[in-house]
């Protein structure tokens, strides 16, 4: 039987005493999980380990923990895979990162976690009572299937690099939790819901796009994925502005690229600030601010021939006939009634082989099906 | 050595606020045998942003300058120089890859302009490129000048390592573990240190400035604690927050005896591949990386104890 070394990270807080790392081997075939791996271990060498485990397949969301650097669950990665990912032979073994450790692998899921998704109401606001069954079209129940796989496990949290330097921020598993509503058409909180967390500073505009949640999410849940569709439906259809500018700041990006086809970072600082307005961008207060305290390094960045003073008043551009056709995608796409959008995780991968059936297709994207908006 | 046509897809910044980039590359490709066709008609990524904003519309973007890219003659494949780049485009074929109908949608708007996209195009960040297709035994051969005693912490900047899937990381393509084989290869030493990939926070430095700045320092205190010389990184957005931002970041994290030079990557190629400091823009940095350049000679030395 092949083995396999665990370092295991122990800290009880209520003795006092400094964490400590601990090293067992164990016999256990390759496609065992990690978390039977623990368990030999509790039932082997020390069986005062603390660890939080229940159903053993991957449902019950109990045994979140860190293994060789990624947050998953332990009975959901196989000894190989984490092996794999080893720098140094053994499998590191962690608590979740971002929350207090109660004991060994144990955190406080409820002095983070769950006070996190309590923050989002997270339950169906619908308003009067209907006075009959509340029918919704199928394709709208689809499209919140993902954030509803979640079970809730905090890995997500755990591995959240915003999280780790701002823990006031919401964070991802609330975040895919409150697009769990705003995206059920029975819910009448919609705008509500994104308001409140537009007008947190630690809220909609915090998550930096790090994909971290993406790839520790044993379910597929993607939260970062749904925390851009947040920022969609807050900004387009909604119209909110949040506390971050990070409204501003994507409209910045889309009117930018419109006028010039390519970005231009000296004019995305000033507008995300200030706003895209004819007094806004470099000429207003806010973005003024802003500059005045960048002054040292600005001056730096000049002095080194870094920035050219003209790059600000002159940002680069596509040439006008590429320019041209920027602009026509942009009316095209942009003049559609509803945005077209596609989740893989509803329509899935193409089968090899192209079933490309072009002539079937409708020129109309809007009267297409599979797609949501 | 073999001579390869790539359609070269430079980005915004490294034409705008990181020009040293985009010069240092234009340098060492022919000494790699890359022979660089620019993508000039090419428009922005989105960088994420525009993705957030609108998918159709970033996809048809993206699918333009594929297209152009697929046209371009001799071309063995797409390179980029920014890990952002790379993961917004990638974000993008996955979609128009996977879906047939959503392809035909995009390519019906771009047929107006005699353009289409064929799925299934290969676009690499160079890192990959170096590791992959141009070998680390080659470019082991290449360096004249070894990086001996440098110590460089790799960073890699959030869109070339994650997801995984989308960006083929794999068993065989290991991509997320290049840059210590890259720097090895150059003669220098690898530090390994906590944020090697982890987030710079240039995404929210508007919207969050605080806890972008913190990542920032945070990560380059680590480096400076694990002793590195310098960092690398093949994201020109990863460089403006911890080059451009680092006197601030510093503040921010209250480490003020921070001055950790950042390099780009063709910069540490091309310093290995002999030529100099000036040469590849490294005095353009707003931390200028002259406790490892000894400037009269431009050779790379190591700090002394």
């Amino acid at each position: 039987m092949p083995e396999f070394t665990l370092r295991i990270r122990r800290y009880n807080p209520e003795t006092g005493a400094a964490p400590y790392w601990d090293r067992y081997t164990v016999d256990l075939e390759p496609h065992r999980s990690v978390l039977e791996g623990i368990l030999q271990v509790k039932d082997r060498f020390d069986s005062s380990i603390g660890v939080r485990c229940s159903c053993r397949a991957a449902i019950c969301g109990s045994c979140g923990m860190t293994i060789n650097g990624k947050a998953g669950l332990a009975c959901h990665t196989h000894l190989s895979e984490a092996m794999s990912r080893s720098k140094d032979g053994t499998i590191e073994i962690q608590p979740l990162g971002n929350m207090p450790v109660i004991k060994d692998l144990i955190v406080d899921m409820d002095a983070v976690h769950w006070k996190k998704v309590n923050r989002v109401t997270p339950w169906l606001l619908s308003g009067d009572l209907p006075e009959r069954e509340h029918i919704v079209p199928r394709e709208s129940m689809v499209d919140v299937t993902q954030p509803m796989a979640c079970i809730q496990c905090g890995s997500c949290v755990g591995d959240c690099l915003a999280m780790e330097v701002d823990p006031d921020f919401i964070g991802p598993a609330a975040l895919a939790k409150a697009y769990r509503f705003v995206g059920d058409p029975r819910d009448v909180q919609h705008e509500q819901r994104l308001k409140d967390l537009a007008d947190d500073p630690h809220g909609l505009y915090t998550c930096t796009h790090c994909f971290k949640c993406i790839e520790a999410c044993p379910k597929g849940v993607a939260p970062m994925n749904q925390i851009m569709r947040l920022r969609r439906i807050a900004g387009q259809d909604h119209h909110i502005e949040d506390v971050n500018n990070g409204e501003r700041h994507e409209e910045a990006f889309v009117v930018l690229l419109q006028k010039y086809g390519l970005l231009s970072e000296a004019d995305v600082v000033p507008r995300s600030y200030g706003g895209n307005g004819l007094t806004g961008g470099k000429l207003s207060p806010k973005s003024g601010e802003q500059v005045f305290q960048s002054l040292p390094f600005l001056a730096k960045a000049v002095l080194r021939g870094k920035v050219k003073i003209s790059q600000t008043l002159f940002p680069h551009k596509l040439d006008s006939e590429s320019l041209a056709e920027v602009k026509k995608i942009y009316k095209d796409v942009k003049g559609r009634e509803e945005r077209l959008e596609l989740n893989l995780y509803i329509t899935g991968y193409d089968e090899d082989g192209d079933p490309t059936t072009s002539e079937a297709i409708p020129d109309n994207p809007n009267e297409k099906a599979g797609a949501t908006a | 050595m073999t001579t390869r046509t790539v359609a070269y897809w430079p980005g915004c910044v490294s034409r705008g606020f990181t020009p040293e980039l985009h010069g240092a590359m234009a340098l060492v490709a022919p000494k790699l045998g890359l022979n660089l066709v620019q993508l000039d008609r090419g428009s922005c990524t989105g960088a994420g942003v525009l993705a957030e904003h609108n998918q159709e519309l970033t996809d048809t973007l993206n699918g333009r300058t594929f297209a152009l890219a697929q046209k371009v003659d001799q071309a063995e494949f797409m390179m980029n120089i920014c890990s952002t780049c790379q993961g917004a485009q990638s974000e993008s074929q996955e979609r128009l890859d996977a879906n047939a109908e959503y392809r035909h949608t995009v390519n019906h708007t771009l047929a107006q302009f005699g353009l289409s996209y064929d799925k299934g195009i290969v676009n690499k960040n160079f890192l990959w490129v170096l590791v992959e297709d141009i070998g680390l035994d080659v470019l082991k051969s290449l360096v004249v000048k070894p990086l001996t005693d440098l110590k460089v912490g790799p960073f890699y900047g959030c869109y070339i390592v994650r997801p995984v899937d989308r960006l083929g990381i794999d068993e065989d393509n290991p991509r997320d573990t290049y840059l210590p084989k890259v720097i090895e290869a150059l003669g220098g030493t690898v530090i390994d240190y906590a944020g090697s990939h982890k987030c710079c926070g240039f995404p929210i430095i508007t919207m969050n400035k605080e806890a972008s700045l913190k990542q920032a320092g945070t990560h380059l205190t680590d480096g400076q604690n694990a002793g590195a010389d310098a960092l690398v990184t093949p994201c020109p957005l990863c460089h403006l927050n911890l080059d451009m931002q680092q006197p601030v970041a510093k503040k921010a994290v209250g480490n003020f005896d921070l001055d950790m030079p950042v390099l780009h990557l063709p910069q540490l190629v091309g310093l290995a591949l002999g030529f100099s400091a000036k040469e590849l823009g490294l005095n353009k940095h707003v931390v200028r990386p002259t406790k490892l350049i000894d400037w009269t000679e431009t050779v790379v030395a190591s700090v002394p104890a």
